[in-house]
């Protein structure tokens, strides 16, 4: 499976470089942002792929590198019983990303999420609302900035 | 009264309501329409879920859920403390079935850390997990029921379910939270004794089931108010990320016990239930079936229990037995930087999914080698699965959409995190 | 507080009905139940066959608030749910009591975290704190009990409105048994 999944992107997208990592008996594919609904659109679609269920979108902070956050895609095909990570770099300064939900209506909330814990924007997202916190809510909870206990005052309290 | 606009006065989450791209047509709609607050408190809905309804008379045209009512920032207090100390957090993140949590958090550390229980360990966990199910299934039919008007079956789940967590008690020390499994392993042994009281519950169990469905499959009220209700056909259930029995329901048979097996699944003998239709009644057969492959598994597994130890000897990854801690001193050592600094797996990333009776239960871990985590992702199953609520609900009744979200059996501690 | 308010002093006859309107008040004891989490599920198995709060007077676990006496706050209260705990304790009727169920809204629990509130009696009065993650049923049972005792104790004069229709101002000692 994963010999066919390199050669059939490799034809693909002859402009997009993937780089493919193991670790754990779990396959990782890391490109660049502008090739991202393109290549989710085809990894859905393809025969032999198919890989139709969107298990989970997330991101990660690294508070000290230049490319502060990733976003992580973890597809799941269910024909082949295959799972796929893939993660896409993106700079503090312009922290948006192409939505998928277009593509797989289960990353909907899941980006929503995201941009709740993040500040993530995703570009063409039919709905980009907080998912958790307060809708006037100012920060971004996951964020390493962000402490554990809170900002005192940025939720109000009911009087007692 | 005037048709409802979108403007800059109403909070973001009407502007989706009144926005929601719906196909609902009504002749003869009356003038107005209303919108609904199905507010977090309320006792049909399981636990603090919002749903904001738009409704023409009793038609429901769109519908927009609320979440973060039970918002405790897991993944934030993740990152502060060590793989250990979370144990007792994954407990309360499906509070229904908290062993089959803790099991799946267990493997998927034990996954980035490279190790692997001993096979008696290994059993318990497959024990308690299935246990774990049918409490979850029993809460859940009985909720579903108590939720259409049949009030009787709850209280016969709750009174089995009751036995459940007596043995609960016995092996883990706690009836409700039980915080067992460790990295390594589990927390203590089971003794042959509680596993012949297992067999004799199970043995009485499935007539008790018997009875449940006695009362409900034949009752005209209960199986007309769910038949035909909240539909999902296979792609779309697919496409909206259902997992779990809701998935089953709408014709897939996939199952992660069965697509990537883990503990020693693929060694036990059970069948997949699944079922067509995908309404409200084909969701809760598939739960009444699936408890009674959880007894044929329980059954299987208290065969087949190997003897042997229930914690690796693996003193850098796992904590030592007490005895060694107390008389050696390397063991002594160990525990203390395992305490306090918790297990250092190598910089990786993992992400393991296991079948929790909810759905697809997955951590995403990500270490960078210290004793606590980076990042820990939750893939919740409830999470998904309220995301298809809206969907459900179009075109059905007020009444319908109390059915649809008991038939979904969504668990808010875990869809909150 | 009809019948109530028309009695205005200590004599034998208007005590006595005091004492039994207080017995009456706490053999029937209606629970609100606030359930949010995981301590909701201990709450439902208050209400099964084997720990039956039935028979504490508790019948009926209504809903809704306005025909409850007592709000069992179960589970954690973050600062979303926190408007909405408050907006439902302001419409039950007077006289009402709350127990605080479980850790984490005794203290914030084992949440230390930007979205929890430590302590429902920061927003809440609450008159008896249930400890336990979560506590037992048997714990939720005791706690029930001593609330009985705290409104078995009460006399009308310590109702809040009871102030301001002339009634002598010393409280009774509502302090619980010591156990």
């Amino acid at each position: 499976m994963k010999e066919l999944l390199k050669e059939k992107l490799a034809k693909q997208f002859t402009t997009v470089q993937f780089e493919f990592i193991e670790q754990f008996d779990e396959l990782t594919l890391k490109f660049d942002k502008s090739a991202i609904v393109n290549v989710c659109a085809f990894l859905k679609d393809e025969d032999g792929l198919k890989f139709n269920f969107c298990e989970d979108v997330t991101a990660v902070d690294w508070a000290t590198r230049k490319k502060r956050f990733t976003v992580v895609y973890h597809i799941f095909s269910m024909e082949n019983k295959f799972r796929l990570c893939l993660k896409v770099d993106l700079d503090d300064s312009e922290c948006s990303i192409e939505s998928v939900s277009s593509i797989w209506k289960a990353a909907n909330w899941a980006e929503r999420e995201a941009y709740d814990m993040y500040g993530i924007t995703f570009l063409n997202h039919p709905d980009l609302r907080r998912m958790y916190m307060p809708e006037d809510f100012e920060y971004h909870p996951l964020r390493k900035e962000f402490p554990l206990m809170g900002i005192p005052g940025s939720v109000p309290l009911p009087k007692k | 009264m005037q048709k409802l606009t979108k403007d800059n006065v109403h909070p973001k989450i009407v502007q989706a309501l009144l926005g929601a791209d719906s196909n609902i047509t009504i002749e003869d709609a009356l003038e107005n329409e209303m919108i609904l607050n199905m507010g977090p408190q309320h006792p049909a809905t399981h636990g603090v879920l919002r749903l904001l309804l738009r409704l023409d008379g009793e038609t429901v045209i769109a519908c927009v859920p609320e979440l973060g009512y039970l918002h405790r920032g897991y993944e934030k207090m993740a990152e502060n403390m060590s793989y250990l100390e979370f144990i007792p957090h994954t407990d309360r993140l499906d509070y229904i079935s908290p062993p089959a949590n803790n099991v799946a958090y267990a493997l998927a550390v034990e996954k980035l850390a490279g190790i692997i229980a001993p096979p008696r360990a290994q059993y318990i966990r497959m024990l308690l997990a299935e246990l774990a199910r049918m409490c979850s299934h029993l809460v859940a039919i009985g909720a579903l029921a108590m939720d259409v008007g049949a009030l009787t079956v709850f209280l016969w789940g709750l009174r089995e379910r009751e036995k459940i967590l007596d043995f609960f008690d016995v092996i883990c020390g706690a009836r409700f939270t039980t915080s067992y499994t460790r990295i390594g392993g589990v927390a203590s042994d089971v003794t042959s004794d509680t596993m012949r009281n297992i067999i004799t519950f199970i043995n009485q169990f499935e007539e008790k089931i018997d009875e449940m469905e006695r009362l409900l499959n034949g009752n005209r009220i209960f199986v007309e108010r769910l038949e035909g209700v909240g539909v999902i056909s296979k792609d779309d259930a697919i496409d909206i990320g259902f997992t779990g029995p809701n998935l089953r329901a709408s014709g897939v048979a996939f199952d992660l016990r069965r697509a990537t097996p883990y503990l020693f699944y693929n060694e036990m003998d059970f069948k997949i239930p699944v079922y067509t239709e995908g309404d409200c009644l084909a969701r809760y057969f598939v739960r009444a079936d699936e408890l009674r492959e959880s007894a044929k598994i329980i059954r299987q597994v208290i065969d087949k229990m190997p003897n042997g130890e229930v914690m690796l000897n693996s003193p850098k990854k796992v904590l030592p037995r007490k005895i060694e801690i107390y008389t050696k001193m390397e063991e002594l050592i160990h525990d203390f930087m395992i305490v306090n600094f918790g297990i250092n797996p190598p910089v990786g990333e993992v992400y393991h999914a296991v079948e929790n009776p909810k759905g697809e239960l997955g951590f995403y871990i990500v270490s960078k080698g210290e004793g606590h985590p980076w990042k820990m992702k939750i893939r919740s199953p409830s999470f998904a699965n309220i995301q298809a609520i809206p969907h459900l609900v179009k075109g059905q009744m007020i009444s319908d959409v109390v059915a649809i979200v008991g038939s979904i059996d969504p668990i808010m501690g875990e869809a909150d995190k | 507080m009809g019948l109530e308010s028309k009695l205005t002093n200590d004599g034998f006859f208007t005590t006595t009905i005091d004492a039994l309107a207080s017995w009456a008040r706490e053999n029937s004891v209606w629970p609100m139940p606030m359930g949010i989490s995981c301590c909701a599920i201990e709450m439902m198995a208050v209400g099964d066959p084997k720990y039956d709060i039935a028979r504490f007077g508790s019948e009926v676990m209504r809903f809704t608030p306005r025909q409850c006496d007592l709000m069992i706050v179960a589970g954690t209260v973050t600062y979303k749910m926190a408007h909405v705990v408050k907006k439902i304790f302001d419409q039950m009727p007077e006289p009402k009591w709350v127990i605080a169920m479980g850790a984490c809204t005794s203290s914030g629990g084992m949440y230390r975290s930007y979205n929890v509130v430590q302590g429902i009696d920061q927003f809440l009065p609450v008159d008896v704190y249930a400890a336990g993650c979560p506590p037992r049923p048997e714990n939720l049972l005791n706690a029930l009990m001593q609330i009985q005792e705290k409104i078995g104790k009460t006399r009308v004069k310590d109702f809040p409105d009871a102030q301001q229709s002339g009634f002598d101002t010393k409280p009774t000692d509502l302090s619980l048994s010591k156990n």
